[in-house]
């Protein structure tokens, strides 16, 4: 196989001029790339093909997926609601595999490492490549060059996106539903597998040519709330379980315990304070990490002492979130992903507990979304350079790990702050270069260490307002050169000339590439 | 087949450690088997270290294993040390540059409300020790460290002080009970300590036996000396103690240690040991050094960490000490100047100052006479509270 030729993308980066066969194009800039045309339409389906009764029902999954047509080398969707907990996404490929059907492209939402599972697959070709996210044993696997196909990994914005502009056909997708009837109206809130929402699902339901939805709970017509209406759905299937309810959501969800992250947490919400961030009818954004969750909880601390409310919280949820909610010190949760059972509970019962999808809050080719209405938002990173650029994807020494998740739309929000420790396991945070780049610098507002707060040049109005504060604000080389002098200086991790994966900004485009490790 | 060496830690929840195994060969040179988390990174650093450290011994022919969780240089350089001497009985140190460029002075009044505990063979607990702030870390050799493990923990400790900064706080380091706590002297002191805590110290021999040794030793700054009371027969001798050297700052009481003495129970309430804590106050007082409480044992239980910062203080105590970070700020807000105390300190400063200013020469608030003493200590009170950021140094404006 001859060598795909490459190109330099305005973020300096060597990315391939087609992936997969298919051709691509080099990140422009931020808000550069415009597409023009329509948006990607799905076949016209009448429902005179569909029963009358409205019972789409089939006996098995494989019934179901044998009359949708499946054959090598479809595109197969498949969603995350259910964490490590997802029951469905092996079970599948089991399908495929028994069935003897090739090259496959797996086109999760996000994968797990309960996805392992599909590692066999992977090698012998039932799945070509995956188009989603590639993290923990997946991740190792697609770094060290044996996956078939290039890896693509994109935003939850970005599957939006790439199922709205038609740079990802869908031939089938498969929804697994807490709750169902049998014409396929679906949601993730009751049964015994309830995860919350299905807004991962969405696009999918929309746009896929056949859609499956499969439910451990079905309920007659009508299932309501319908979060997947049934009128986008081909067949629906009944199994025993869809996922493992203790993997799905956990009943607590803790605040870390660890002095140094407990530090960070609460330099982030001064931080926050003393730039007048908190203040009344703001809005924010944390994850469902431990230090995440800290900083909420001292968010709400601030909260309470100033008598402070925000407008509304971008979850991920849980029940530290509801509990801002049920105490007024938020008027909205708007949800994305519910991370325990107080946030399902919350979300089924509380009006002001909305649920919300990818296309609401991060899609790339809607008129606006709600990411850029954000006020602050807390995000993580494995990396991040001297001039604010940052790695989600993988590690420093170059294996891909996690998926991006909603972290690149996150990034349109006002203000973008990454607590992170200055250095984990010897391995200093703070590079001259991330080794893959995710997010712009130029997005990236304030970094966070428990040695020293860096603020972007770019944001003079926050250096400003932290000029005379008891923060100790630095320089983001000097808290670079910090950390080198603590840890030492890391070689840099050594590839190989082969992409094994691409990773695209949230308007499609590529801003790096995943090379095999050495 | 030769004898090997082991030193350092390895397991699942260990990081920022190593495991070293060495034994010497007759022949084939120096063989690394490193399983490290951050090899790619980090293995050829790694790698040019052990040679250096090998050269430096003069070995030539070894082979050796390394399972590392991510342990910086000077924690791989102590744990090979560590192998080497128990192979050879080679003394020499090997010592990495310091990051400690100048002498980092500390006063023997400075306040000293917490100091934290740091296990002496735990690396990763060193690292960020000082990031929370206590105005001191202890790096202790005692009750912390496995007897077996002691030796090792030594050497680690030495590297600690010349490797990581420890900022705005004082350098501590618990030694062993004497005679063992001699030896530790001899590594820590040439490397910037500012305090060696003794523990169960019992009588002004043992002070001086410290203070001596401290003597014979070349070192970079001041070293002061904080006996620890952990029995009834030290809680007898504490004047005595307090007063043995001039390097005396401070003495510490260990209550775990004393009401097991007693064979007591410790409790909440602390009634038990009252006697022994007013005593050490007193003395200390009597001394001119800083009485310092004991930690509190349930570093969960903040409400009661709360409860016991505040009594500490009423008794008399200048500060706590902490066996976790979370700690350090409970008992710091319980040390520093509450609003009404910081209040009452203005209006006798003023009162003082406005008497002063009239040319009286007696001071009186309201009805109640004020000593010299009573202003200089609503002085400190203030200082206090401006340098917590309680009171605003332009605090007169109120009075105006």
């Amino acid at each position: 196989m001859s060598k795909i030729k490459e190109q330099i993308n305005a973020a300096g980066r060597s990315v391939p001029e087609s992936v997969n066969g298919k051709q691509a194009f080099p990140y422009k800039g931020v808000g550069k790339h415009h597409p023009e045309g329509n948006k990607y339409g799905p076949r016209i389906p009448v429902c005179t093909d569909y029963p009358s009764d409205g019972n789409k029902l089939v006996p098995t999954l494989k019934d179901a997926l044998i009359r949708c047509g499946l054959r090598d080398g479809m595109t197969i969707s498949t969603h995350h609601h259910f964490r490590n907990g997802d029951l469905l996404a092996n079970r599948i490929f089991d399908i495929a595999h028994e069935m003897g059907i090739r090259d496959l492209i797996w086109f999760p939402s996000a994968s797990f490492p309960c996805h392992a599972h599909l590692i066999p697959y992977l090698e012998d070709g039932t799945i070509h490549h995956i188009e989603g996210s590639m993290n923990g044993p997946l991740g190792r696997f697609t770094s060290e060059g044996k996956m078939k196909g290039v890896g693509v990994l994109r935003s939850h914005g970005g599957r939006y996106q790439a199922v709205q502009d038609g740079e990802v056909h869908i031939d089938i997708a498969v929804i697994g539903a807490a709750c169902a009837d049998p014409f396929g109206n679906a949601n993730g809130l009751n049964g015994p597998s309830a995860s919350g929402l299905l807004g991962f699902a969405l696009a999918d339901s929309e746009y896929a040519d056949k859609v499956i939805v499969v439910t451990d709970n079905l309920v007659e017509f009508p299932c309501v709330p319908w979060q997947i209406q049934g009128n986008y759905v081909d067949y629906t299937v009944v199994i025993d379980k869809v996922g493992d309810p203790g993997q799905i959501v956990s009943g607590t969800t803790r605040i870390t315990t660890s002095p140094d992250r407990l530090l960070l947490a609460e330099l982030t919400a001064r931080f926050c304070e003393r730039t007048g961030i908190i203040r009344n009818g703001f809005s924010f954004q944390t994850g469902a990490g431990g230090t995440s969750l800290a900083v909420g909880e001292f968010f709400k601390k601030i909260m309470k002492e100033k008598n402070i409310k925000a407008r509304f919280a971008r979850g991920g949820s849980n029940a530290y979130l509801v509990s801002m909610l049920e105490e007024g010190l938020v008027d909205y949760i708007l949800d994305g992903q519910t991370f325990d059972l107080a946030g399902v509970k919350s979300m089924a019962e509380n009006p002001n507990h909305v649920w919300t999808s990818p296309f609401t809050s991060y899609n790339h080719h809607s008129k606006g979304n709600f990411a850029g209405l954000v006020d602050v938002v807390i995000l993580g990173a494995t990396e991040i350079d001297v001039n604010f650029n940052a790695n989600v994807v993988t590690h420093s020494d170059g294996y891909l790990l996690h998926g991006i998740g909603g972290w690149q739309n996150c990034l349109f929000s006002k203000t973008v702050i990454i607590p992170v420790p200055l250095f984990r396991d010897r391995v200093p945070i703070i590079r001259d270069q991330v080794t893959t780049l995710c997010g712009p610098g130029e997005l990236i507002d304030v970094i966070i260490t428990e040695r020293g707060i860096a603020i972007n040049p770019l944001r003079t109005d926050l250096i400003q307002a932290v000029k005379n504060s008891d923060l100790p604000v630095r320089t983001i080389k000097e808290l670079k050169e910090e950390a080198e002098k603590i840890c030492g200086q890391p070689s840099p991790a050594k590839f190989r000339d082969k992409i094994v994966a691409v990773v695209k900004w949230v308007d499609g485009t590529l801003i790096d590439a995943v090379r095999q490790i050495d | 087949m030769s004898k090997t060496s082991v030193a350092g830690n390895h397991g699942e929840d260990v990081r920022s450690d190593c495991l070293v195994k060495i034994s010497l060969s007759l022949k084939g040179g120096i063989k690394l088997s490193l399983e490290s988390r951050v090899e790619k990174l980090y293995g050829d650093h790694i790698q040019s270290l052990v040679n250096d450290i090998m050269k430096f011994y003069g070995i030539k022919n070894a082979s050796i294993h390394i399972q590392d969780s991510g342990a910086l240089d000077f924690v791989l350089a102590a744990r090979m040390e560590s192998a080497i001497r128990q192979l050879t009985g080679d003394t020499r140190e090997f010592l990495l540059p310091s990051v400690v460029k100048k002498e980092i002075p500390s006063d023997r009044k400075q306040k000293r409300f917490t100091r934290l505990y740091v296990p002496g063979n735990t690396p990763k607990l060193m690292l960020n020790a000082a990031i929370h702030k206590p105005d001191g870390v202890i790096l202790d050799l005692e009750d912390s460290v496995a007897p077996s493990k002691k030796n090792e923990a030594r050497l680690l400790v030495r590297n600690a002080l010349r490797a990581i900064h420890f900022y705005q706080s004082e350098r501590m380091v618990r030694i062993n009970q004497l005679p063992r706590g001699l030896e530790d002297l001899d590594l820590v002191i040439p490397q910037h300590v500012n305090v060696i805590l003794i523990p169960k110290t019992e009588t002004a021999t043992q002070v001086n036996e410290v203070a001596e040794r401290i003597g014979s030793i070349n070192k970079k700054c001041k070293v002061w000396l904080m006996p620890i009371i952990e029995t009834a027969l030290g809680i007898e001798n504490a004047f005595p103690i307090a007063t043995a050297s001039p390097d005396v700052i401070a003495l510490s009481i260990g209550l775990e240690d004393y009401t097991a003495d007693l064979g007591v129970k410790r409790t909440r309430s602390g009634d038990e040991s009252l006697y022994a804590r007013m005593r050490i106050v007193n003395a200390c007082k009597a001394a001119h050094v800083q009485p310092l409480d004991s930690v509190f044992p349930d570093f969960a239980d903040t409400e009661g960490l709360k409860e016991a910062a505040i009594r500490s203080k009423s008794l008399g105590f200048d500060g706590m000490g902490c066996i976790h970070p979370g700690q350090i700020r409970i008992i710091q807000d319980g040390f520093i100047p509450d609003p009404e105390e910081t209040e009452k300190a203005c209006r006798i400063v003023l009162a003082f100052e406005e008497a002063e200013s009239k040319g009286l020469g007696v001071v009186s608030l309201g009805s109640k006479m004020i000593d010299r003493p009573v202003v200089i200590r609503a002085l400190s009170t203030i200082n206090l509270a401006e340098k917590f950021g309680t009171l605003k140094k332009d605090w007169r404006k109120n009075y105006e």
